[in-house]
């Protein structure tokens, strides 16, 4: 039988969270790196109990731990992420020009074909590359001559937090920024252009169809059909047809376009997953009530999941890297809240339930689906 | 031996206990035991100061025989109580909370 193993970063450590294939009851592990910031949990698709985690704090910096053993035992490996070449400069809040420097690791993104190869996207945006398991970054560099002068952070932080490959490709990869925007590269890397056009930031930006400056939240594609990407902007839920040579706006009638994670239903990539949050300035759900909202048209037009989750007096929020599919069937969703929750859907979205309801805030969810 | 005194952290992360000893070779300044601290402890690089310019991070002091001796320079030598591992160099986290 297919077990679900659930790897969730939090503002305190990490948790992990398994079950059988019913999905019904659910072991917690952790907190493994108590009193850290997780930034991230991820794992290798071709070794599944290779994980890499970002470990952060504001007074220790950046560590980086791996497992070969789905979290039993970790090791920290190379925390060392310089920039390639002199720092260029970015505009920051003022619209001053600072130089580039290394925060934390926002998010991972293992190599579809090498355990030891894995992505990292971090804060101030830029790219890495570790072919040896962690122990070393090389800084791709090539994204930041995709107008990086103009980039520019959001309240977040200048953040890299969506890294996309393309199954059919390995050359083709997708980056998202915020505040600056959705990024490809056709040559595994080296070289990005950015890839806006049909974003619109009237609220966010003094020319609101800007080449780079949007504040893309999320972005989320679907295996079987890698030139369809679906978009969570700051405002506005998008879709490209053309792998990012345009977008247009797919928010139909949800109550509020804006949000922060996107997914893709595992067997179906047409049917995608919104949290609806009331505005940029109050990040709770609209009416205190927590609703995902589930498109089986790619957008346009929503439903809204309420079943087993809270309707009244709900005002959590739920981050850009907090939501996340299995791929059994029926397909399970899962999104962590920044009040500690885990909900979780056996069923494509039409009935939750927490399955854990206590946990510092929760920063990232990602599922692993093992027979 | 020298003696060091970690933050919680940073003591969870080398696997040690809150104070450790380190061997470190005269003369005995910040700069050589904090070397040698890494060396020994390789998980702590990054962790106390930056791996390239070497400076201290924002929140962390160094207090040494009570005194905070984080601005001082590193390569200036260090209290001889220290060195002789009477007493040890104190590594410390800013406080968190309210």
């Amino acid at each position: 039988m297919s077990t679900v193993r659930i790897l969730i970063g939090t503002k305190k450590g990490a948790f992990i969270l398994s079950a059988d294939g019913e999905r019904r009851e659910w072991l917690v592990d952790g907190p493994h790196f108590p009193g850290w910031e997780i930034y991230h949990v991820k794992a290798s698709p071709v070794d599944p109990d290779r994980l890499y985690a970002s470990q952060t704090s504001g007074w220790f910096g950046q560590v980086i731990q791996r497992s070969n053993d789905a979290g039993k035992t970790w090791e920290p490996v190379g925390n060392e992420f310089a920039y390639d070449g002199v720092p260029s400069t970015h505009q920051d809040f003022d619209g001053i020009q600072r130089p580039w420097e290394f925060k934390r690791v926002w998010i991972f993104e293992p190599s579809l074909t090498d355990p030891d190869m894995v992505y990292a996207g971090v804060e101030d945006a830029a790219l890495f590359r570790s072919n040896d398991g962690g122990s070393t970054w090389q800084e791709l560099p090539g994204l930041r001559d995709a107008k990086g002068e103009m980039w520019q952070p959001g309240a977040g932080g200048l953040c890299l937090h969506t890294i996309i490959q393309d199954p059919n490709n390995p050359n083709r990869i997708f980056t998202a920024i915020s505040a600056a925007g959705a990024f490809r590269s056709f040559d595994g890397g080296e070289t990005w252009k950015p890839i806006n056009e049909g974003l619109k930031s009237d609220f966010e930006l003094p020319d609101p169809n800007a080449e780079v400056g949007h504040c893309v939240h999320n972005i989320a594609m679907h295996a079987s059909q890698p030139d369809v990407l679906f978009m969570q902007k700051h405002w506005d839920v998008m879709r490209s047809d053309n792998a990012g040579d345009s977008w247009y706006e797919i928010s139909g009638n949800l109550p509020s376009d804006f949000g922060f994670p996107i997914a893709v239903h595992a067997h179906e990539p047409d049917t995608i997953y919104v949290v609806p949050i009331k505005s940029d300035s109050e990040h709770y759900p609209p009416d205190g009530k927590l609703r995902v909202y589930r498109s089986r048209m790619g957008g346009n037009e929503w439903q809204a999941l309420t079943k087993g989750l809270p309707q009244k007096d709900c005002y959590v929020n739920i981050l850009r890297s907090a939501m996340a599919v299995d791929s059994l069937d029926p397909c399970g969703i899962y999104f962590g809240t920044t009040g500690g929750q885990v909900y979780a859907s056996a069923d494509s979205g039409d009935s939750w339930m927490p399955i854990v309801r206590d946990l510092p805030a929760v920063l990232s969810v990602e599922v692993q689906t093992l027979s | 031996m020298i003696r060091v005194v970690l933050p919680t952290h940073l003591w969870r992360l080398a696997e040690t206990g809150r104070e450790i000893e380190i061997e470190v070779e005269a003369p005995v300044t910040l700069y050589s035991l904090l070397d040698a601290l890494e060396n020994q402890y390789p998980m702590l690089r990054g962790t106390i100061r930056d791996h390239v310019t070497k400076e201290r991070r924002p929140f962390i002091r160094f207090f040494a025989c009570g005194e905070d001796i984080s601005h001082e320079p590193g390569d200036a030598l260090l209290p001889q109580d220290i060195a002789f591992g009477k007493e040890p160099l104190k590594i410390v986290g800013a406080m968190a909370g309210g």
